[in-house]
């Protein structure tokens, strides 16, 4: 378990690097569950830790946080080291997946809170806490106790308290995962003009990966406390780098080759590839799978006859599973009527992906 | 769901002990104290009497007074000593928090009148404080003042009372969310400035439980003065005791009693309503 990662390049942001984290270990008791995890968070990104419960992605942002300390390895904020400060000292806010309001003050107190204990002149704070609460929208519960409010509300509380502070990078623990589907999507598009609005860096948690290609500049997947790929949302679709980013980022057909010279084969598929020689996994989306006769004539696009097994109509497109000769695919086409029997389909080789494990 | 004859039948037992037990011999003390007594017997005789000897006689005044005095020094006291071990075995005990729990508890199965004689022997003159001073050379004579004083009282009583304070504080700091905690630090609070504007806002309602139960049970103490007290240190409680065994006025007793039974219910209520005006969520 405790092997030597592989040797990959720390991923590095296009803009200047606001936070750096460098080969971050942490263990509870015998339980590692981050394993020497470095990134580099841009000024102004919009970051998204994506992966499922237990993958360690929770644990990161609370030691960027400063609510668990790393058993090894170091945090960088603007060139100075984070690590070794405690978290009121930090120019880092939190949004919490429950939203941990305190019960026993009003709305505005709330807000109010990390204006009146870092010392701000008490002048400028009813302001502040007004502008805070506008920007959400919601100025006229100023008054009210967090327990009468809903969830999307407290949501929005917790949003303003941790904005008012004007921090340099906002932490948010799977901040929508306590709302309905309807008002998550909302928050999700208020969320995103909310960041590019007030340019500030956003590392947000999911375990949802829609959630995370609607919301993010990057994101980061990590699998067992270590990252498994950073790109961004089109780049980890198109170009995933392992089976695990290809079946967890959308959903994909696995194809088990053997690449020998420039020609990968599986069953009666071939292609060319130039990944090197040796049996190699490639991921093929289902919407590269389409009929032949439809498909944009690439000229050296594989074609391949295979029988279909189920069609799922969805609306505006059919989902199928065919079967080429007891292998078989998952394809999605345009919406094109009932399909029976035998068809030709076919795909363009640089859609197969080859992985690297 | 259950028959009507199932449920007048489970009820009765508890009815019955709670009337027999506890609301008639309310009713009997409540009657006895217009009642009086002459040539030694008591005459059912509806009158105010006991209520105007109350008021008349200066010594019951100040009998009160030491005893409001006493039970306001051992909350406080118990406050002090039960606050910070309620806080540190919530927040910084870890996984000792059982183990100190209980060692909390403990006192509670030893026998009040085993607590009241330790201190006995620790105060006494020739006791272990006494032995202690003098090996110490700190004294020559063995001092005589710890025992039998309103210091022996309140100490006695403290000790007592404390596990009464610290459960109800434990239990409400327990139930503080720990993100709220976490939420604090992360706005740029320090640990201290968290203390003041989050742990003991929502400790509130333990505190005024705890304070309540030291200051009630302290009201109606009669054992700890009997034990470690002496004449400049006797209670209410006290009183009442006497009037009813050797005094034999139990009109008078029960006089007494009504009014600390009515500042009792007072102080319930009154605390009750600050625990919900403080209790959120």
């Amino acid at each position: 378990m405790t092997t030597a990662p592989p040797a990959r390049p720390i991923p590095s942001p296009p803009g200047g690097v606001l936070l750096e984290v460098r080969d971050i270990a942490k263990r509870f008791g015998s339980r590692e569950v981050l394993k020497h995890i470095s990134l580099k968070i841009a000024s102004g990104e919009f970051l998204t830790l994506l992966g499922e419960s237990g993958s360690g992605k929770t644990t990161l942002l609370r030691l960027i946080a400063g609510f668990e300390q790393p058993t090894s390895g170091e945090i960088w904020m603007d060139g100075a080291r984070l690590d070794s400060l405690p978290p009121y000292k930090r120019r880092v806010n939190t949004v919490f997946q429950n939203y941990a309001l305190f019960p026993h003050l009003s709305v505005a107190d709330n807000v109010a809170y990390g204006l009146r204990v870092t010392g701000s002149p008490s002048s400028e704070v009813p302001a502040r806490v007004d502008a805070a609460l506008r920007m959400v929208k919601m100025q006229e519960y100023s008054a009210a106790r967090p327990s009468r409010l809903s969830g999307g509300q407290q949501q929005r509380i917790a949003l303003a308290r941790a904005l008012v502070n004007r921090p340099e990078l906002l932490l948010l623990d799977e901040p929508l995962s306590a709302l309905d589907a309807n008002l998550r999507k909302q928050m999700q598009g208020e969320l995103k003009s909310l960041q590019r609005e007030l340019g500030i860096t956003f590392l947000f948690v999911t375990h949802d990966q829609e959630e995370a290609m609607a919301l993010s500049d990057r994101i980061a997947l990590l699998k067992d406390g270590a990252l498994e790929q950073v790109a961004s949302p089109r780049e980890i679709y198109a170009r995933p780098a392992t089976s695990y980013t290809a079946q967890f980022i959308g959903q994909t057909n696995l194809l088990r080759a053997e690449v020998r010279d420039g020609i990968a084969t599986s069953g009666n598929l071939r292609w060319s590839s130039n990944a090197p020689n040796g049996p190699t996994l490639f991921s093929l989306r289902p919407e590269s799978i389409q009929l032949a006769a439809e498909a944009a004539a690439a000229p050296n696009a594989v074609r391949f006859q295979a029988s279909i097994r189920q069609q799922v109509f969805t609306g505006s497109v059919e989902q199928l599973e065919v079967d080429c000769a007891g292998q078989l695919f998952r394809a999605r086409i345009p919406a094109r009527g009932v399909l029976t029997g035998e068809h030709e389909f076919a795909f363009d080789p640089v859609e197969a992906v080859p992985l690297s494990e | 769901m259950y028959s009507r004859l199932y449920k007048t039948v489970v009820s009765i037992p508890p009815l019955l002990w709670v009337g027999l037990f506890l609301l008639l011999p309310y009713a009997l003390m409540f009657a006895h104290s217009f009642w009086l007594v002459r040539d030694g017997v008591i005459v059912q005789q509806w009158n105010f009497q006991n209520y105007a000897k109350l008021l008349q006689n200066p010594v019951y005044a100040k009998v009160f007074f030491r005893t409001a005095r006493i039970a306001a020094s051992v909350t406080l006291l118990s406050l002090l000593l039960g606050y910070p071990l309620a806080y540190f075995m919530s927040f910084h005990a870890g996984i000792r928090k059982d183990l100190l729990y209980q060692l909390v508890i403990v006192p509670l199965w030893v026998s009040y009148l085993v607590r009241g004689y330790a201190w006995k022997t620790i105060l006494g003159s020739d006791g272990v404080l006494n032995g202690f001073l003098q090996y110490l050379h700190i004294t020559k004579e063995p001092l005589s003042f710890f025992l039998y004083s309103s210091f022996a009282v309140i100490l006695t009583l403290t000790h007592i009372y404390t596990p009464f304070v610290f459960l109800p504080l434990y239990a409400s700091l327990e139930h503080i969310p720990r993100n709220l905690i976490e939420a604090s630090h992360d706005l740029g609070a320090s640990p201290r400035a968290t203390f003041f504007r989050v742990i003991l806002p929502l400790s509130i309602p333990g505190l005024l439980a705890g304070a309540t139960f030291a200051f009630v049970l302290t009201l109606g103490d009669f054992l700890g003065p009997m034990l470690v007290g002496g004449p400049s240190s006797i209670m209410i409680a006290n009183i009442v005791q006497s009037l009813f065994g050797t005094a034999y006025d139990w009109p008078l007793g029960a006089t007494i009693a009504v009014g600390i039974l009515l500042l009792t219910i007072a102080l319930l209520f009154l605390t009750e309503r600050l625990e919900k005006r403080w209790a959120f969520r």
